[in-house]
């Protein structure tokens, strides 16, 4: 049953679905704007390795929700295809001689970097999504940069055996003698190579059954039932769904945002402190749009209602409305406490400081007394407890 | 060309296509050994990750496998109604074991949400997958046994 047949199979698989998971993930850290800011760039010493970066759009607004879904859903559901795919390779790593010859000696050099990249990329991102950090450093340069050295070593993987698994699919292997993947002496078989990959294929149905959910609001999430932030909602109600982070686990009181919070408004018109009233007292518009977070989970579309970027950047001295703005919060922890939205974002009309949610006042956890809520951006980028903003001069 | 084909052991697109990945590996790779505060745990999970698999996991899976199928040559047709939930529901376990065995004590402070629901529900998945293994092996049980029952009287129509 192990043969190049089936290890043919699943690496076509992995093409594709390795291919959607990169090129999500690529687009997930364009969508933090990091050429924008320093604050927004978690790993600054990327060089060329952010030679595709562009001005992240704020339009369809579910945008981020379906990328990031998908990088982590698929990444999620391929687990099982690649531990079947190391499973089907294994009498590789104990081939002797283990070099014949420069050529083969580089390969299997390069095939260190391939298992240990998929399965760092693997490992990091399954313990950040459940909130486990327990790998050596910050998350964002590890599996980014983990990503790199990995997809350098899957495109000359790609580049070597491609062809040959291709020829196996179309023609079938025309000299199992040259198998070298099957075993000399099989015991009798116990599955079907066709056994095999549907059990491989049930593995997937059933991560993507458990997990998929995460990314809906309602029954879809209580079908979730096993994968961080599926099942129930936290809470019941307008302002019941899914928390990021809670005020609490950032040091949040009740003291910092009661009566003696202020918005800070900053720009080339000067310097405006502005209470919860005055800000009720501005234009309010309404705007249904999701929270899609980086781990890959996602809320269905909220009703947020509050005063538009635009019109505050226009208080703030732009009479266009179109400035790039520094937002910081009162979270005392936290890496994405001050964050910097761009211009195209501030301009959107659907872009709010958000003062109530689903027709009520925003609760502690969702960011009260204000919050930003920008469409198509990840969940860290529409600050909570907003206190300060700095249009223009980034 | 021929000797330093012959030398290498592959022709020059090889080479070129290696060289190429290498560069690039080699110039993400600096960074992320830069990445944590310790270079040595960066390599360490890079490399363990391969090492961890190849000469841990799959060793060990094999092992509890062999065991569960006994000895070889005795064929057990039964076996696979045991070892594919068996094998998903371990799949679970393997994936989610901070959740379930509620070691992700940043879950319920961040989310407001409690962990402890996991570790019932991965139970009641993998009893789930145990029934369904089961009413897949009567109902195959049932039809060959009404195939055999039909295949014998070749006189009775």
């Amino acid at each position: 049953m192990r043969g190049v047949r089936f290890t043919a199979v699943l690496g076509l698989v992995l093409l594709a679905g390795i291919t959607v998971v990169f090129v999500t993930g690529l687009l997930s850290y364009a969508a933090y704007n990091p050429d924008l800011a320093a604050v927004n760039d978690k790993t600054p010493e990327k060089g060329w390795l952010g030679f595709y970066l562009f001005a992240w759009p704020t339009g369809p607004h579910w945008l981020y929700r379906l990328t990031q879904g998908l990088h982590v859903t698929v990444g999620v559901v391929l687990v099982p295809v690649v531990l079947a795919k190391l499973w089907s390779v294994i009498p590789k790593l104990f081939a002797l001689p283990p070099a014949a010859s420069p050529a083969r000696a580089l390969e299997r050099i390069s095939l260190l970097l391939l298992v240990g990249g998929v399965l760092f990329e693997l490992v990091t991102g399954v313990l950040n999504i459940q909130l486990e950090y327990l790998f050596p450093g910050s998350f964002y340069p590890l599996h980014f940069y983990g990503a790199w050295v990995f997809m350098a070593a899957f495109l000359a993987h790609v580049g070597l055996k491609l062809p040959r698994a291709l020829r196996i699919l179309r023609h079938g292997v025309i000299r199992p003698d040259t198998d070298e993947l099957a075993s000399p002496a099989p015991a009798e078989p116990t599955v079907s190579r066709r056994g095999a990959l549907a059990v491989v294929g049930a593995g997937s149905l059933l991560l993507l059954i458990t997990t998929g959910g995460r990314s809906f609001d309602g029954a879809p999430r209580r079908l979730a039932l096993l994968t961080p932030r599926g099942g129930a909602e936290p809470g019941s109600g307008p302002d019941g769904f899914q928390i990021n982070k809670t005020a609490a686990s950032v040091g949040v009181t009740a003291a910092d945002t009661g009566d003696r919070w202020r918005l800070v408004l900053v720009g080339p018109a000067g310097e405006f402190r502005l209470t919860r009233a005055h800000l009720l007292a501005m234009d309010q518009y309404e705007a249904a749009l999701p929270i899609a977070c980086v781990e890959g989970w996602s809320t269905s579309d909220q009703r947020w209602r509050g005063v538009r970027l635009r019109d505050l950047a226009v208080r703030a001295g732009y009479p266009d409305g179109a400035a790039d703005v520094l937002v910081e919060s009162v979270q005392r922890a936290g890496p994405f406490r001050t964050v910097a939205l761009r211009d195209n974002q501030v301009r959107d009309p659907r872009s709010l400081l958000a003062l109530r949610v689903n027709g009520a006042d925003l609760s502690l956890d969702h960011g009260y007394p204000a919050r930003v809520i920008v469409p198509a951006a990840p969940g860290v980028m529409n600050t909570k407890w907003v206190t300060r903003m700095t249009f223009g001069g980034l | 060309m021929r000797l330093p084909r012959r030398w290498y052991g592959a022709g020059p697109p090889h080479l070129v296509l290696m060289a190429a990945s290498f560069a690039l590996a080699g110039y993400a790779g600096v960074r992320l050994l830069d990445a944590g505060g310790d270079t040595t745990l960066v390599v360490l999970w890079f490399v363990g990750a391969a090492l961890v698999h190849d000469l841990v996991l799959l060793p060990l899976y094999t092992l509890v496998d062999r065991a569960l199928c006994g000895p070889p040559g005795r064929r057990n047709e039964l076996v696979n109604f045991v070892r594919v939930p068996a094998l998903l529901s371990g799949l679970l376990l393997l994936l989610w074991w901070p959740l379930i065995t509620r070691r992700a004590t940043r879950y319920e402070p961040a989310s407001g949400m409690s962990p402890d629901r996991f570790l019932g529900n991965w139970l009641l998945i993998t009893a789930v997958l145990f029934v369904l293994s089961a009413l897949w092996l009567a109902a195959r049980t049932a039809r060959s046994r009404r195939r055999a029952t039909k295949a014998r009287p070749p006189d009775s129509h």
